[in-house]
């Protein structure tokens, strides 16, 4: 029967490297165009220049002149915490889709955000100085989830319908705080609501160097999980027929994300669909393999996060979390209604 | 670990007893499943014969007796020993949609011995192209390899899994209602499928609801409320008595050459 069986099927190409190379490039167009565009607009060879320059004073300990401080000191911190934030959300949402098998599920799925929204509200309403709040909103986030998880154990195992009901409620609680404290704290009001609807207005080298390593731990293990994460789309058992500690992997899984889920979303705020969509649209281009899909996700999670951000600042949209909501929204919806693969 | 050349491996379940959570879905078992044959066990539903199936793969511990792979207990044997001896196909096991076939039947391949069975030690080798290749000419599905799972029928999801099985390159196949929801001519292609995998030396033990598919197997065990009431040949195991006694229920046997046709009467 499978006689005549073309050659070149024989060769998988699971990474397109074609359009894989353009990904890149389109996010380092990005990272140039967004760190150029802003009140004060500077061409994109300046930008490289004034890149080049930064870097080389170093070790020349040369003094940058005030275009070049622009770069290096408001816009490329902003635009690295955008690609950073996105990566984050995307690889994550890519995890969390594979090891729930669910299409609709996104990192804040186990109450990370409302965790962390509830962390922020107390620290501004209670008056606390700036620089601590995402401290709290982090604390919060991290004990969030791990009220979820401790709420969906049962014994040693950990299942998955359990764990989102679990976090919905958790969640729904959460929130619900965060609402009675708003209402009391009625003057505080529109700056916690600033404050979780996702701006990366505040990021700073400082917050960058806080969320990275947490980012770089969760998201390496989620990128080390690629294969494993793939045997877990034939069944919980027969992922374990196959010698898949099963129980392992998925606490894992839902642990490495949380973290780096909770550190974006302290430092920056609930930026929605981005973690939903993303891993979608890699699906369609790339196919489902994990190893693939995860750090693909990174690069388009982390493209898109900077082109919003752009057009947060260069619209009366002003914030990111209304960008991508505003937009992911409709464009699931159009994924969905085109039939797509789930 | 070295492999005889064929047929003188068993995997043995030795007075077996296994609950599905607070229930005692087989009590007190034995039987034996030898390489190179293929067995089906049958029995109503609730008999215990998934239950068995996975105390056979140890995917579910015993509460007493024990499942013996290859003269050895299978608590001794490591996972990743176990993985590549026993291959499962799951009652209605999920594929993923957006997958290639390919990719999927790559994934019967070798899970077992991972570090903490969750990261690859060594890469992808030639070997294992050659055990997947294999694996989607044995089942048919070679054709539509590079095809996603979601563009295909019921019939052809089954061989991908079947393909994902074989690809471990195991020494038992351990099927659950392989045959559920296809129709006719793809219910008796799996069941061709297995016999063939056995006469070439695979042990293949498969639940099956069809009892005139489950007559085409070599052995047959019958399982009545997590006990075997009957266990050897179909034309032995398949008598007016025996069903009436396991299903409640009277039926004709008229036979076709040696082998048995059921005809429930109303």
């Amino acid at each position: 029967m499978s006689l005549e069986r073309p050659a070149a099927a024989s060769t998988p190409r699971p990474w397109r490297l074609g359009r894989t190379a353009a990904l890149v490039a389109v996010l380092l167009a990005a990272v140039v165009l967004a760190v150029g565009l802003g009140s004060v607009t500077i061409p994109p060879a300046e930008v490289l220049g004034a890149l080049g320059r930064g870097v080389t004073s170093l070790w020349t300990g040369a003094a940058l002149s005030p275009e070049d401080t622009i770069v290096w000191q408001l816009r490329l911190p902003r635009v690295a915490m955008g690609v950073l934030v996105g990566a984050c959300l995307a690889v994550c949402g890519a995890a969390f889709q594979g090891v729930f098998r669910n299409p609709l599920a996104d990192p804040y799925l186990l109450g990370v955000a409302s965790g962390a929204g509830l962390g922020a509200t107390v620290a501004i309403v209670a008056g606390w100085p700036r620089p601590l709040v995402p401290v709290v909103a982090l604390a919060a986030a991290l004990g969030a989830v791990s009220l979820t998880l401790a709420l969906a154990r049962e014994g040693r195992r950990l299942p998955p319908t359990r764990l989102i009901l679990a976090g919905v409620v958790v969640g729904s609680v959460l929130s619900a705080v965060s609402t009675f404290l708003i209402l009391r704290g009625e003057d505080r009001a529109r700056q916690v609501l600033a404050y979780t609807l996702g701006d990366l207005g505040f990021s700073g080298w400082g917050d960058l160097a806080t969320v990275l390593p947490y980012a770089l731990a969760g998201g390496g293990v989620l990128l080390a999980l690629g294969r494993a994460l793939d045997t877990l789309g034939l069944g919980d058992l027969t992922a374990r027929s196959l010698g898949v500690p099963v129980e392992r992997l998925r606490l894992l899984v839902v642990l490495a994300a949380s973290v780096a889920t909770a550190a974006a979303v302290a430092y920056v705020g609930i930026i929605g669909f981005v973690g939903l969509v993303v891993p979608h649209v890699v699906r369609l281009a790339w196919g489902a393999g994990h190893r693939v899909l995860l750090p693909i996700s990174a690069l388009a999670g982390g493209t898109l996060l900077v082109l919003a951000d752009l057009l947060a600042r260069t619209t009366p949209l002003s914030q990111v979390g209304v960008v991508t909501t505003l937009l992911g929204g409709p464009f699931f919806l159009w994924l969905l209604r085109r039939g797509g693969h789930e | 670990m070295s492999s005889p050349v064929t047929g003188t491996g068993t995997l043995e379940a030795r007075d077996l007893h296994v609950r599905a959570g607070s229930f005692p879905a087989v009590r007190g078992v034995t039987a034996a499943f030898r390489e190179g044959e293929f067995c089906a066990v049958i029995g109503p539903n609730g008999a215990g014969k998934s239950t068995l199936l996975r105390a056979l793969l140890g995917l579910t511990s015993p509460q007493a007796g024990e499942v013996r792979l290859l003269g050895r207990s299978l608590p001794e044997w490591t996972r990743a020993e176990r993985a590549r001896t026993l291959a499962y196909l799951a009652q209605g096991e999920g594929l993923p949609e957006a997958a290639r076939v390919r990719d999927v039947v790559a994934l019967g391949r070798g899970a077992g011995d991972w570090a903490w069975g969750l990261i690859p030690r060594r890469p992808w080798t030639a070997e294992d192209e050659a055990a997947v290749e294999r694996a989607l000419e044995r089942t048919d599905t070679a054709h539509f390899a590079e095809r996603r799972v979601s563009e295909l029928s019921g019939g052809e999801r089954q061989r991908v899994s079947l393909a994902r099985a074989l690809a471990a390159q195991p020494r038992f196949l351990l099927l659950d209602e392989p045959t559920n929801h296809l129709d006719l001519a793809y219910g008796l292609d799996i069941i061709r499928h297995a016999r063939c995998e056995a006469a070439g030396g695979l042990g293949v033990v498969a639940v099956l609801h069809d009892l005139n598919l489950a007559a085409r197997a070599d052995r047959l065990v019958l399982l009545h409320r997590g006990q075997v009431l009957a266990q050897g040949t179909p034309a032995g195991v398949l008598t007016p008595a025996h069903l009436h006694a396991a299903y409640r229920l009277r039926v004709r046997v008229l036979h076709d050459g040696d082998r048995p046709l059921i005809l429930p009467e109303d």
